[in-house]
């Protein structure tokens, strides 16, 4: 990881401004979002849009030609290039060629990814951004750090001293005040401007329309008062048709800004009247900057469907700590990574696609459903195959890579720090990994992993087995988690079975972009884990449940490999969470939760594959109810714990915020436990709270429901 | 639909008002005015954009009205204090209204003045975005307006904050008898 970048994380995460901002918008936003969407039906929305938008990514010249052809004929001219040098190079000469002096533009993504304004400037052309936030990043010579609000990053305080000095006059900190400055000193500019340039937020083939949405009234003026509008439009805009519109304008603004509509809409076909009676000089460019590209790439075509709403932004529990800034100069956030990755290069991402800790909030909440993790995951595979693995991963994952060194290294490891563990944390990590363990313990490593444990269980023959994948972090850390496992799964009438040759389910690796190490992993453990006739294979573990049901399909097919497809898909059939299989047997009476007790008050920690991927939310929930306890809501229950595997360990300055926060909603609830279904999540929280006042019980649910299920 | 029409409108910052005639309405329009201090003085002008509803009622009675202009330019709108003009359809679910405004006047009335009077006939409700969209096209209007509240910004410490570029007050007068162009 380069030192700049760590040292751009840094400086966010020290800006309190920064996360302070973000932090509260982020509480409201989640809110706010929810009520917009009140009575409407999201899933049914968004994949009315993603059809609206895969549609026109598949046919982009074919719109392109159908746009170009509509709008000349309503009178405006039409520029297509790839390329972002010859925009800035026409912009200009339709501004030479027309004496051009000043500019008014409207909020434009694809003028920042141009880099537009500098350009402009060095032809001697005064340009005056109008949207109130990029105004102030103007003034203040900065880049925007959300795609949405420019300046969020910025205090009332620091506004007043740009705009103080623009006016030369002291002005206090007040926001309705500085407004009205802003209205006051912008109205001579769009009222002198020869040109008005303008983004769009949609394209229409089909009418050869450009559509605009702004809350501030700036897009109606950039586009009626100057002689000529220059519009500059990405071609993933390009929808087909004129009803194509509704569903965008719909969501567009509900996952921006939790507003039912934009205070303005306008829609523009072709040229229309000036105030002095000419006809409007309008040129639109159609630009395509490597869409075009990606559109033929089967795994980024999706990206396409891409409606610039910034939701991604807005729930991802990385940006609200490190902002816009930390991922580069004009695109931020999930969608901002790969668009990065694409429109600038690969090679631009190599660090801000680490940020990514997989936790998959913005796939839930994307208009255009965009699988945003799965894409930067792309983007790590092709980072590894281009450019190797850094040689100590290259180390670890030849370990990990043979089963019996790995396992004989972590029963090593066991030995070599038990002077350093002490109940059964780890307080000190010997040299290098010692700044690893701030803010939080880590387990010991077990004495005896539950391999061996195994073999000493003696459980009641039976002739329905189950099959049980410990995962690492069971095996080597929390075996006690395993052994209890055994005895719920026993008085369901179920005998375990466990394969010796069962190896890490290869995520690390695979949230790293080492995708052969990951399908390596796959094949030892589907050879393993298929070998036996049993009903169903369980794991209280769901990243390893994750990897078991999806991820070993999707990594063989990433990589082209059909050979062991068919047994994946096998394994993937078989594999079951904890909670679902559990409430499942409650369900057919197999299982029954004793009655009556009262246990005391807990809260659930929902974990991100759990909740996100298997989509097992209220299983876990119910079952501790029946048993016994009290459940009371944390805030922002499905907010990440910062674990993220070895992100805690690559990225621990972003991670130990996330895990305080988590901590910190955890005593909102007075609750004296804290449930969840994730071994990792009880790793990083017990040894959160194991250094922070140890006043919180972290349990694996499976710990709390064993004594009460019968 | 009139009544989620308002709930929608004034949840963003409009004034919503209904009226049963013509007359009623250009009386509404006059008090207004002359509450808010129309003057034939820079910063205190009303300019009301040709409208059908002006072909059909009885002019008189605004011809002397100090300050309030018929004729449209974009240096009077940057100097009036008050736009008028006709909108044709307002949308229930969202509280929008919805113009044909490829005539440019309609856009200087709306959005260079510190407060836009809407005059919307009843008839054009319509449920929704699609309804609208079937009904205006971009065949036969160059540049359609859809307005929404008033003119808002939340930039500076997300901190809400009405009339940035547009105006700051939106005065929405449905009436009823008033035919659209529709």
């Amino acid at each position: 990881m380069e030192c700049d970048f760590k040292e751009s994380i840094q400086k966010a995460l020290q800006d309190a401004n920064l996360t302070g901002a973000l932090g509260k918008f982020s509480e409201a936003y989640k809110i706010n979002r929810t009520k917009a969407y009140e009575g409407i039906d999201f899933e049914a929305l968004r994949g009315k849009i993603a059809e609206i938008k895969s549609y026109a990514a598949s046919n982009l010249d074919q719109l392109s030609d159908l746009f170009q052809q509509n709008a000349e004929a309503r009178g405006a001219t039409v520029f297509r290039t790839n390329d972002p040098a010859k925009v800035r190079e026409y912009i200009a000469r339709v501004a030479r060629e027309n004496g051009v002096k000043s500019v008014v533009k409207s909020k434009s993504m694809a003028t920042e990814e141009i880099h537009l304004n500098p350009h402009l400037e060095k032809e001697g052309i005064s340009v005056a951004e109008t949207d109130l936030g990029e105004w102030i990043i103007q003034l203040a010579g900065q880049t925007p750090s959300h795609m949405v609000m420019p300046a969020i990053h910025m205090t009332k305080e620091e506004v007043a001293d740009l705009f103080s000095k623009e006016v030369d006059e002291r002005l206090a900190a007040d926001i309705p005040r500085l407004v009205k400055v802003a209205r006051n000193e912008l109205r001579p500019r769009f009222l002198e401007a020869d040109m008005g340039i303008s983004g769009g937020n949609i394209a229409v083939a089909e009418t050869g329309s450009i559509v605009l949405m702004t809350n501030e009234g700036n897009a109606r003026l950039v586009t009626s008062l100057p002689r000529i509008h220059v519009v500059l439009v990405g071609i993933e805009k390009l929808v087909a048709t004129y009803a194509d519109i509704a569903p965008i304008l719909k969501a567009l603004p509900k996952s921006a800004t939790a507003q039912q509509l934009t205070s303005y809409v306008s829609i523009i076909t072709g040229a229309t009247p000036n105030t002095d009676g000419t006809m409007k000089d309008l040129h639109i460019i159609l630009m395509d900057n490597r869409r075009t590209e990606m559109a033929n790439d089967p795994k980024f075509k999706q990206a396409l469907q891409c409606i610039r709403c910034a939701s991604c932004l807005n729930v991802c529990p990385i940006f609200r700590l490190v902002g816009g800034h930390v991922f580069g100069k004009v695109y931020t956030g999930g969608i901002g990574t790969i668009l990065t990755a694409w429109f600038d290069e690969l090679k631009k991402s190599e660090d801000i696609q680490g940020l990514c800790i997989q936790c998959g909030s913005c796939k839930d909440v994307c208009p255009g459903k965009i699988d945003i993790p799965e894409l930067i995951m792309e983007i790590r595979r092709r980072l590894v195959q281009e450019q190797g693995l850094p040689l100590i991963q290259k180390t670890i994952y030849s370990v990990v890579n043979n089963r019996k060194l790995f396992h004989g290294m972590l029963r090593a490891a066991s030995i070599a720090s038990r002077p350093l563990s002490s109940g059964g944390f780890l307080r000190h990590l010997p040299l290098f990994l010692a700044e690893l363990t701030d803010g939080r313990s880590l387990p010991a490593i077990a004495a005896e992993p539950f391999r061996d444990r195994f073999k000493k269980i003696v459980q009641p023959e039976s002739k329905e087995k189950i099959a049980f994948y410990a995962g690492c972090l069971i095996d080597f850390a929390y075996p006690e988690m395993g052994e209890a496992l055994i005895r719920i799964l026993n008085k369901a009438g179920f005998q375990v079975v466990f394969p010796d040759e069962q190896t890490c389910c290869g995520a690390p690796a695979r949230y790293n972009g080492a995708y052969e190490v990951a399908a390596h992993n796959a094949v030892d453990n589907i050879k393993a884990l298929l070998q036996k006739d049993v009903a169903h294979i369980i794991s209280a573990c769901p990243t390893c449940t994750v990897a078991m049901q999806h991820e070993f399909i999707s990594t063989f097919e990433s990589l082209g490999q059909t050979e062991w497809l068919p047994q994946a898909r096998e394994l993937s059939e078989k594999t079951i969470d904890f909670s679902t299989l559990v409430t499942k047997l409650v369900e057919e009476g197999r299982l029954s939760l004793k009655e009556g007790t009262t246990l005391g008050a807990v809260t659930y920690h929902d974990s991100c594959h759990l909740k996100r991927t298997l989509h097992a939310t209220e299983q876990p929930r119910e079952l501790l109810q029946k048993a016994g306890y009290e459940l009371r809501e944390m805030p922002e229950c499905d907010t990440c714990c910062g674990m993220g595997g070895s992100y805690s360990l690559k990225l621990p300055e972003i991670s130990a915020p996330i895990l305080q926060r988590k901590m910190k909603n955890i005593r909102t609830t007075g609750a004296a436990t804290v449930a969840m279904d994730c071994p990792g999540c009880v790793m990083q929280i017990r040894g959160g709270f194991d250094q922070n006042g140890g006043d919180v019980q972290v349990k694996h649910t499976l710990e709390l429901l064993e004594e009460q299920l019968a | 639909m009139y009544e989620q029409f308002k709930a929608r409108a004034e949840g963003v910052s409009a004034e919503v008002y209904r009226l049963g005639t013509k007359a009623e309405a250009v009386d509404f329009v006059v008090g207004f005015l002359k509450r808010e201090g129309v003057a034939d003085t820079p910063k205190r002008y009303a300019l009301w954009a040709d409208s059908p509803l002006l072909a059909e009622i009885d002019r008189a009675q605004l011809q002397d009205i100090a300050g309030l202009k018929f004729e449209v330019s974009r240096q009077l709108a940057a100097e009036a204090r008050f736009g008028i003009s006709q909108m044709e359809w307002a949308l229930a679910d969202t509280g929008t209204l919805v113009q044909d405004s490829t005539a440019v006047e309609q856009r200087l009335v709306s959005s260079l003045t510190d407060i836009h009077i809407a005059l919307v006939p009843t008839a054009g409700l319509l449920p929704d975005m699609p309804a609208l969209l079937a009904r205006l096209t971009p065949e036969n209007s160059g540049y359609i307006s859809m307005i929404t509240g008033a003119s808002r910004t939340a930039d500076i410490e997300r901190v809400l904050t009405i009339g940035v570029h547009g105006p700051e007050r939106l005065i929405i007068v449905f009436v009823d008898d008033m035919g659209g162009t529709h």
